[in-house]
């Protein structure tokens, strides 16, 4: 029983962690171009310009 | 998105810039390519400070201060091959996936933890360790079950109120029942609790109802970013000679406005100066431009084709006879509305059949003489494992599937329910004009033939330096031969007269024949006979193979044009296909009307504003990518290529995708005849629960991807 105390408190605590950053990408707008963010790994990157 | 806005630029920038956020559709953007052109194109403007694409939707976000203006942006993306175009509002679409994410989330979340606490009671837990996995089940279940089970129980509160049934009220009595009687079975110590399979349910049906949005957000994308296109305004000429553009709404009658050739009238009118033709295929059907001179009378839609003229608006906004189209429109949709989906179809006959089963089970055991308590658990658990889980895939994947398949070959769908009333249809009425022609210029191949080598070289090099529709139209297709242009000097453009320059020693132009007929346009070279270039509509690409594959399929075509009877006649010769022609807009609607009042289910193919009410009333409409706003608006598909083997390429895919789903309800009711007499016997534990519940939805899953293959062509061969 000892270890189930510490177990199932950790197994909650990650899957909470887990949808916590799920909520949290999907605030940031991760989810709102799916397309081109498969598309975006293909852009070459020509200029490596440094934005100031 | 607000967190997504660019952050100010620190200090350095210039004192008092302000940050401006500008967003254009590209509708032009397909790859990673694109992308990072336009990305590049628009970061190199000095002013702009950041470039974000947004492949999704076809739009790209652009941070800049006042050193960049919006033309300015729209004139770079030009010079990098994309027309763009400010989107007026800054609003984003609603999305009809992101309220559903959330939900999601938390099913899958919750669905995750108790089943890991489930599977140790399946396991052999029992005591005391048993109660406190149930209570811990209860404590992420009953808010997870609240909160992912809204959307649900939203959508069946609706329905009852009106006095109907979908497919979430069994859902949610079924959720609801079964997360009552596991907080009871948790609170007395009792041996199951269903909390895994409540969530279970609800993250497979979740899942379906995201993949139904996803289809949905696509496509309504893809048909956005073609609609926000269309030039809505003109060109006003004001007191003195001065020029100001000015939006369409803004236009009063009494205004004069410039139409360049090339460009589409805004508003009704009356011509003050210059004599030109009109081409108003999109607004009547009519094939043949239309010459007018002072004093005629212009429609807005009309497409001026070959001097620039000075109308005076007569009629704007609501009062065109555009308006008087779209209100034809608005009572056309009748049929559609009508239309109830396939899984609420089923869900009318699967509700009360299930809920019957239960009633009986209920009563069965309690005259077999089990307790009150015994009984309701059996009742139950028959509701659980009845609960439509394959149902509620059954039809959102296969369709999200073959949406996804037809995408890639260039057919938009605009949603699930243009699949199910594309895949009954029995009739199909094709207009002419655009449908099954190009609904353009498109030169005379006997004509460019005879042009030889060294004409072809100067008629492309003259045609190219010229925006006339016909020059354009002759330009592509010499271009498209392969033929090199010659070099010219001298190029001089006179309005209504054509292009002059000299090539080499020789003087040659390009300009209107003399008393020639219909459309065509004459070179000319210094020492040579004066050559002749016929332009015609030309049918589409295929067209005939289209038709024939369609006849194949079971439906009867036919012309429904608002064309002149001879241009009609020619095209119904050509394809064999009974033709009307003359038929105004409320004369197309009143055709299809007729055909569905005889049973027919009916087709309608059209481009046109004309095409519009006939599009909305039909029981299922394409439209092609070339068409009207109106019309792409009004039609449940969309196609972008040229070739009209879009057509039976959209009918099978829609035919198939109806075989699938039929397919998955029967694999879904199959497993319940094996699940039901279990439950009813009360031999149904939650572990049979969620293993009989993901074996059927990932069967389900699995026949609906091999639509992905749907929309390939019946033989290899098929245009390319």
């Amino acid at each position: 029983m000892t270890s189930l105390a510490l177990l199932i408190p950790i197994a909650l605590a990650m899957g909470l962690i887990g949808l916590g950053a799920f909520f949290w990408a999907l605030r940031r707008g991760q989810f709102a171009d799916l397309d081109g963010a498969a598309a975006r790994i293909l852009i070459d990157d020509e200029d490596d310009r440094v934005l100031p | 998105m607000t967190s997504a806005a660019p952050v100010t630029a620190p200090g350095g920038a210039a004192a008092g810039a302000q940050e401006l956020r500008t967003v254009l559709t590209v509708p032009g953007m397909h790859c990673a390519g694109c992308m990072a052109k336009v990305e590049r194109t628009l970061a190199a403007i000095s002013g702009v400070s950041a470039a974000r694409v947004n492949l999704t939707a076809r739009t790209v976000a652009v941070a800049h201060d006042q050193r960049a203006t919006v033309p300015g942006l729209v004139a770079a993306l030009a010079g990098a091959g994309f027309a763009a175009q400010p989107r007026l509002d800054l609003v984003e679409p609603a999305s009809a996936v992101r309220p559903l994410l959330a939900p999601l989330a938390v099913a899958a979340f919750a669905c995750m933890n108790v089943m890991l606490l489930s599977v140790s009671v399946w396991a052999g837990a029992d005591g005391s360790t048993r109660v406190l996995f149930h209570w811990l089940s209860a404590a992420i279940g009953v808010p997870a079950i609240a909160y992912a089970g809204l959307p649900f129980f939203a959508s069946a509160a609706r329905a009852l109120r009106r006095g109907t049934t979908n497919m979430d009220v069994p859902i949610s009595i079924g959720v609801v029942l079964a997360t009552g009687l596991s907080l009871h079975e948790t609170v007395i110590g009792g041996a199951e609790a269903w909390f895994d399979g409540t969530l279970m349910l609800l993250l497979f049906l979740l899942a379906g109802r995201v993949l139904d949005a996803m289809m949905r957000d696509r496509a309504r994308a893809g048909v956005d970013a073609l609609l926000r296109q269309a030039p809505d305004g003109a060109m006003v000429v004001g007191e003195g000679g001065s020029l100001a553009w000015c939006t369409a709404a803004d236009l009063q009658p009494g205004m004069v406005i410039r139409v360049g050739a090339g460009e589409r009238l805004a508003a009704d009118g009356t011509i003050l100066t210059g004599t030109s033709r009109f081409d108003q295929s999109l607004l009547t059907g009519e094939s043949v431009a239309i010459a007018t001179g002072p004093g005629g009378k212009v429609l807005a839609g009309t497409l001026n084709l070959e001097n620039p003229v000075d109308v005076r608006v007569i009629a704007a906004g609501a009062d065109t006879s555009l308006a008087d189209i779209a209100r034809l429109m608005e009572a056309a949709g009748q049929v559609r509305s009508r239309h109830v989906r396939i899984a609420d179809r089923a869900a009318r006959l699967y509700a009360p059949a299930v809920h019957t089963l239960a009633a009986i089970s209920f009563v069965g055991w309690m005259i077999a003489g089990a307790g009150v308590h015994h009984a309701l658990v059996i009742a139950i658990s028959v509701l659980i494992i009845t609960c439509p889980c394959a149902l509620g895939l059954a039809v959102p994947v296969a369709q999200v599937v073959a949406a996804g398949a037809l995408m890639r070959r260039g057919v938009l769908v605009k949603d699930g329910s243009a699949l199910e009333r594309l895949a009954t249809v029995d009739r199909a009425l094709l207009d002419k004009t655009g449908t099954l022609t190009m609904g353009r210029p498109v030169p005379d191949a006997a004509c460019l033939d005879a042009l030889g080598g060294e004409g072809a070289a100067v008629a492309l090099a003259l045609a190219s330096h010229s925006r006339h529709p016909l020059s354009q139209a002759l330009a592509q297709a010499l271009a498209a031969r392969g033929v090199q242009a010659a070099t010219i000097d001298a190029v001089v453009e006179t309005p209504g007269q054509g292009l002059r320059a000299q090539w080499g020693t020789r003087a040659v132009a390009l300009g209107r024949p003399a008393g020639a007929e219909g459309l065509a346009t004459a070179l000319t070279i210094t020492g040579e006979p004066v050559r002749i270039i016929r332009f015609a509509d030309a049918p589409r690409p295929d067209c005939a193979v289209a038709l024939a594959r369609l006849a194949g399929m079971g439906i009867d075509c036919a012309i429904l044009s608002g064309d002149n009877p001879a241009a009609v006649a020619q095209m119904a010769a050509l394809t064999g296909l009974p033709a009307q022609a003359l038929a105004s807009p409320a004369a197309k609607q009143a055709a299809i009307t007729a055909l569905q009042a005889a049973g027919a289910r009916v087709l309608m193919v059209g481009d046109g504003l004309n095409d519009g009410p006939a599009l909305a009333a039909a029981n299922a409409s394409i439209a092609p990518g070339s068409a009207s706003d109106v019309g792409r608006q009004a039609a449940d598909l969309v196609f972008t290529g040229d070739s009209l083997l879009a057509l039976p390429r959209a009918v099978g895919v829609a035919r198939a995708t109806m075989r699938v789903v039929k397919q998955n309800f029967a694999m879904a009711i199959g497993y319940n005849v094996l699940a039901v007499p279990l439950a009813m016997a009360g031999l149904v534990t939650p572990l049979v629960a969620a293993v009989a519940m993901s074996t059927s939805s990932l069967l389900v899953i699995a026949n609906s991807l091999r639509l992905a293959r749907a929309a390939r062509d019946p033989s290899r061969r098929g245009a390319a």
